[in-house]
């Protein structure tokens, strides 16, 4: 291949990979943005949702856009169940106490799975008979069509939601300011549940996306793809919706391109010279909030 | 009946005694002002009567009914909304967003419309920045979106935490003068101030805290002469 069409590939895998990252870190960013919690148990909800998908469609027997709406919505339950059992009674504890604990509840449910699922990794249904479409130079496969479609009517469907609905509204109100949105009437406690499910299927969904594109899903499958999801909502500036999804686009291009023209042993370590390289330049991140902004 | 009676109302910060039972009431119909210095406990009585804050001791009681136990978000659907210190506007959310989120627990869509065009007809101003972000509104403006914020749930019952802090002289008059005009529409109004002067001018009834205690109470007229009020909150 000629270098050009290289990148040119590169950066279409990159994309379509990166849009996955997006629809993990918006969780990270939305329930940041709403108790300022790192949820690090998000990438299992990730990895669930995939099984949960995975039980959908080899038992169910169902198809590939059915399952994916049954994931999101146990997603959403297991992510309101973990949110009420685990992070709300530390709501007003020092902030290391719900980081230690969510990481506790990580390492929980990932054991939970490899109890329940086992610890091999099971193929994931050929649900889409594989496809390559010429696209110039590179080629692009109907997965990463599907991909990057579902990715981008998920978060089209998410921006309506948060900047154009009642319940959107009085989930920017409560970021801002929990107090003044009781005043409003808000019950704050339903709207937090509420972040939480939607950010939980954002992350199941995106499970599913990427067990089809890989053919596999296992117990640890959260782990990476929850670091980079972290890593793309710092980039784009934690808290901040739109950062997410660019968060993500960048990240999954730049693993792309890196083991492309570098080496795939760096692929993992890509997301961490980012996440320093932020914290070192930027820390509010690409997109974040400047000092004068904040009230 | 009083629509609001305050009684023996006890609050605590942790070891701080803000409020040393303090009871008091508002008529239907009446504009009462609570007036007093800096930390005398104030916002306290009006963060407590929305919910903002637990009681230790005493009753609070609007429309009948105590409101202790009822959690903060369910008191404004109740016809008690509160325009707090500091007015407390969702900055990156445009003017007319802030409205629509006093309306929350409002469903009919054709009523909110109505009430939203009753405001802006209150307050022009807000009428010509309807989209722009509520945080960029000059102190006056906020001040309007505050208050149009608190209106539009169709209170009974609007509590004012200091609406003339930190505005112009002439911008208070304004503020003021619309206070009366909302009052005499029918709503009955708890107003705290520090702009002793202007906030007896305007109200039916006043009570004076200092450090957690009513320590004056009367006409606000009859008060506006009094020569310890005087002294210690007119300047004179
Ligand atoms: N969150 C808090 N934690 C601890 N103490 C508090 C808190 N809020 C208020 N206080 C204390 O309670 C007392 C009453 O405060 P409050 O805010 O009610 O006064 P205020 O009359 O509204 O004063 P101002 O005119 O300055 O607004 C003060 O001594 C204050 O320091
Ligand atoms: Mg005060």
């Amino acid at each position: 291949m000629e270098w050009y069409a290289l990148l040119i590939q590169q950066v279409i895998n990159g994309l379509a990979l990166g849009s996955v990252y997006s629809l993990i870190a918006l969780g990270y960013t939305m329930v940041y943005g709403i108790i300022k919690l790192i949820n690090f148990a998000h990438g299992e909800i990730y990895m669930l949702g995939a099984y949960f998908g995975f039980y959908a469609i080899t038992v169910w027997k169902l198809h590939l856009a059915p399952a994916l709406i049954i994931s999101m919505a146990l997603a959403s339950l297991l992510g309101i169940v973990l949110e009420r059992i685990a992070y709300k009674p530390l709501r007003n504890a020092p902030r290391i106490a719900a980081l230690i604990t969510a990481i506790g509840a990580s390492l929980f449910l990932q054991s939970a799975a490899q109890f329940t699922f086992g610890a091999n990794f099971k193929p994931f249904p050929q649900v889409i008979p594989f496809k390559r479409i010429a696209l110039g130079p590179a080629y692009i496969t109907n997965r990463q069509l599907i991909m990057f479609g579902v990715a981008l009517i998920l978060m089209v469907v998410l921006h309506i939601i948060v900047q154009y609905t009642r319940v959107g509204r009085a989930m920017r109100a409560v970021s801002l300011d929990k107090e003044a949105a009781m005043l409003m009437g808000i019950n704050v406690d339903r709207i937090i549940s509420f972040t939480f499910a939607l950010g939980s299927s954002l992350a199941a969904a995106g499970g599913i996306l990427v067990g089809m594109y890989y053919n596999r899903i296992d117990p640890y499958m959260g782990m990476m793809p929850g670091l980079k999801g972290f890593t793309a909502a710092v980039l784009g500036g934690i808290g901040v919706i739109p950062g997410a999804v660019i968060g993500g686009l960048i990240m999954g291009t730049a693993e792309n391109l890196v083991v492309a023209f570098g080496s795939s042993t760096f692929r993992d370590a890509v997301a961490f010279a980012i996440l320093i390289l932020v914290l070192l330049l930027k820390p509010g991140g690409l997109l974040g909030k400047s000092e004068n902004e904040k009230v | 009946m009083p629509i609001l009676e305050v009684n023996d109302l006890h609050i605590y910060y942790g070891m701080i005694h803000a409020l040393r039972g303090i009871s008091f009431t508002v008529e239907q119909g009446e504009i009462v002002t609570l007036l007093g210095a800096n930390g005398a406990g104030k916002s306290t009585t009006l963060r407590a009567i929305s919910g903002l804050i637990p009681k230790t001791e005493g009753e609070i009681i609007f429309e009948g009914e105590e409101l202790g136990k009822i959690p903060a978000h369910q008191i404004v659907g109740r016809g008690l909304s509160q325009v707090p210190e500091g007015r407390r506007i969702f900055a990156t959310l445009s003017v007319e967003e802030n409205l629509l989120l006093g309306a929350y627990l409002r469903k009919n869509k054709k009523e909110i419309r109505k009430d939203l065009h009753y405001v802006y007809k209150l307050f022009p101003r807000l009428l010509e920045r309807k989209n722009q972000r509520g945080g960029n509104l000059s102190g006056g403006e906020q001040q309007m979106l505050a208050m149009g914020r608190g209106l539009i749930s169709r209170p009974k019952l609007l509590l004012l935490d200091e609406p003339s802090m930190g505005l112009a002289p002439i911008l208070v008059r304004e503020i003021f003068n619309t206070i009366r005009e909302i009052n005499q529409q029918g709503t009955t109004v708890l107003l705290v101030e520090q702009n002793a002067a202007l906030a007896l001018d305007l109200a039916d009834r006043a009570y004076v805290l200092e450090t957690g205690e009513v320590s004056v109470e009367g006409d606000a007229k009859t008060l506006a002469q009094d020569s310890r009020i005087r002294r210690a909150y007119l300047g004179a």
